[in-house]
């Protein structure tokens, strides 16, 4: 935790915009710079800026999911659509697209929902391991006591 | 095109990650990993049949074309290593279900082993050489967790140790394989194969394929390179040792096969002299090693070195003959060492020690694991009825043929040595009188016993109906070695060359 007010200003108005911006990596990804591995950055960055300015446990309430199922879940779903091209005789991941695009989020076929588990994965990883960095002292107040001792 | 050849690898993902969703019901997640083990096991024992069949199978992930995209290539030693691999993890995983606490399980034990069999599955399967980078990864990391899972402190000594001896096998893979894009630039195996043949500067390819020997070769624990094994083995659970000597080094031995049977065949016939020096020196250091070791597990993990000798030396034969007889005694050795670990590792639970001189008298207290530890033990000397016996007796023919006598001789001598020292921990363990009062000990349970036993039945089976085996072998052997048939597989008739001129033009 920093103790900084222009940080937690910045990160309180920050933190939407990063997630609103993710969601728009995500969806303009495959042929355009972005995708689900971007998105995924962006957003575990707007949650990792919460626990740098308010802590972890704070950071934890703001958005309340368990990451580790989230990351377990997003591999799960991602693994999935590479799959019905099986059904059709095709090789494992070859994309099936809608004919036209939707308005506001564009085409959509089996590589867009693959990312949308790359996209999940990627955030639940990268704020999982962030948290549990951040969390150590909570975790093993032990060794910190040990520490301060010396 | 197989299609289905990404099923296998598909399901142990979505099996890992299911497991971890629903890691708090128990038994769901139970379920869930045994099922897709099952699957495993299943669609490679219907490989094996249809790649008999059929002859190789190439899948084009996103139906790219082979030189661009990554080709999935299932041959008859894939087939074989897979079958293997999905048998010992389905009984791996039984046993830790008698065997370790429920700790483990709440740390993400099941869907590691899950993770560590799709590392294991895709480096069999894939058909380029960066993709099997990838693959090792996958098969490290997962196996990073489980040699370190319980964090006690041998547990972390011994972690530390597998972790950086592996990381620098790793790296010496990547620069290997950034030196081949480089000279040959492609990094599909058909593709570099076939671009192997019309090359300027042999030289510079020795030098890769050194590289490439030591990459491997620390993994598969060959002889200046195998240090890290023995130290690190004896620390996790039995039931995580026995998993890691069926597939780990056996990885490794198959990627030496892989990239030098079929693809640096000029290669391999450069450095075949150097591979059976390396072979034979494997083998016998590894065996005396293990007399040195006065722990059950310390000891057959020095034997895990011995035995990769033999298939090091079948690789070093350089032909179609070698490769079959290394195969045959690499699948062997994979079901039998798995199954030693179990029973040893049931007899360590019973005494609550690994060291040899504490034990004794198990033979009047568990007959049966005794009977099963014995047929073990023949099985990887390498008497007859086990398939031990095949597999010693397929390498030493051709050893004999191709007048390697050097390499065939000490081959002989190790299984002596193998036997005699095997019968240390017979000694010590199961025959001789026991100092402590031994009817207080707790009796071993079905789920210990099972998974060992099982497979010794299997050793003994595969001996008893050797002639199949040995025939699936010899024609796997031929596949590894096909160069011209595997690149027709792979790239179509015209090979990889022409497809690459056409999507270029």
């Amino acid at each position: 935790m920093y103790e900084s007010v222009i940080l937690r200003t910045v990160a309180r108005v920050m933190m939407p915009l990063l997630l609103l911006l993710s969601v728009f990596m995500l969806l303009r990804g495959h042929n355009l710079p972005g995708g689900g591995f971007i998105g995924g950055l962006l957003a575990s960055a707007a949650i990792i800026m919460q626990i740098i300015a308010f802590g972890p446990t704070f950071a934890r309430k703001v958005i309340r999911v368990g990451y580790l199922n989230m990351a377990a879940f997003g591999v799960f779903f991602g693994a999935l659509w590479g799959l019905p091209a099986l059904f059709f005789n095709l090789p494992y991941m070859d994309a099936f697209w809608i004919n036209d695009p939707i308005p506001g989020i564009g085409k959509i076929g089996t590589p867009v929902l693959f990312d949308v588990g790359v996209f999940l994965a990627v955030i639940g990883v990268t704020t999982r391991v962030a948290l549990l960095l951040a969390e150590e002292p909570e975790l093993f107040p032990m060794y910190v006591q040990a520490e301060t001792e010396e | 095109m197989a299609n289905h050849l990404f099923l296998p690898i598909v399901s142990l993902m979505i099996g890992a990650a299911l497991a971890v969703l629903f890691g708090r019901q128990r038994w769901v997640a139970r379920g869930i990993v045994v099922g897709s083990v099952l699957f495993h096991l299943v669609y490679s024992l219907r490989l094996l049949w249809v790649v008999a069949e059929h002859g190789r199978q190439v899948s084009q992930a996103g139906g790219w074309l082979a030189p661009f995209g990554i080709t999935f290539v299932a041959d008859g030693a894939t087939a074989i290593m897979l079958a293997v691999a999905s048998l010992l993890t389905l009984m791996t995983v039984l046993y830790s279900f008698a065997s370790l606490d429920e700790g483990y399980e709440r740390y993400f034990y099941y869907p590691l082993v899950l993770l560590l069999l799709l590392g294991v599955s895709g480096a069999f399967m894939t058909g380029d050489l960066f993709n099997l980078y990838v693959w090792f990864e996958v098969l490290l990391l997962a196996s990073f967790g489980l040699i370190t899972l319980g964090g006690t402190r041998a547990q972390l000594e011994g972690g530390l140790k597998y972790v950086v001896l592996n990381l620098m096998g790793s790296i010496a893979f990547l620069i290997g394989c950034g030196l081949v894009y480089g000279v040959v630039g492609t990094l599909n195996m058909a593709h570099i194969a076939e671009r192997m043949q019309t090359i300027q500067q042999p030289g510079i390819m020795t030098a890769i394929a050194c590289i490439f020997l030591f990459a491997f070769g620390s993994k598969a624990a060959i002889l200046p390179l195998f240090f890290w094994l023995p130290t690190s083995y004896h620390t996790p659970p039995v039931a995580v040792t026995a998993i890691f000597s069926g597939l780990l080094t056996k990885v490794g031995a198959y990627s030496l096969y892989r990239v030098f049977g079929t693809v640096m065949q000029n290669e391999l016939l450069h450095l075949a002299p150097w591979i059976l020096t390396i072979a034979w020196l494997t083998m016998l250091v590894g065996v005396f090693g293990a007399m040195a070791q006065m722990n059950v597990r310390r000891i057959l993990s020095f034997h895990i070195v011995s035995q990769i000798g033999y298939s090091v030396m079948g690789l070093g034969l350089a032909s179609s003959l070698g490769l079959a007889a290394g195969l045959l005694f690499t699948a062997h050795v994979m079901i039998v060492k798995t199954s030693l670990f179990f029973i040893g590792g049931a007899a360590e639970q019973i005494y609550g020690t690994g060291d040899i001189k504490k034990m004794g008298g198990l033979a009047r207290r568990e007959p049966v694991l005794a009977i099963f530890w014995f047929l073990g033990i023949i099985s990887l000397a390498g008497l007859p009825p086990m398939s031990g016996f095949f597999g010693k007796l397929a390498l030493l023919q051709a050893g004999v043929t191709q007048g390697a006598w050097l390499v065939t001789g000490v081959a002989t001598l190790t299984g002596i040595l193998t036997l005699f020292s095997m019968l240390k921990i017979w000694n010590e363990v199961f025959w001789k009188k026991s100092y402590a009062d031994i009817s207080k000990l707790p009796r071993v349970s079905l789920g210990l016993l099972l998974p060992g036993a099982l497979l010794v039945v299997i050793s003994l089976a595969l001996g008893l109906g050797a002639s199949v085996l040995v025939d699936y072998t010899s024609l796997a052997g031929g596949q590894l070695f096909d160069q011209a048939g595997y690149i027709q597989s792979v790239c179509g008739l015209d090979g990889c060359e022409a497809v690459f001129q056409a999507a270029i033009r």
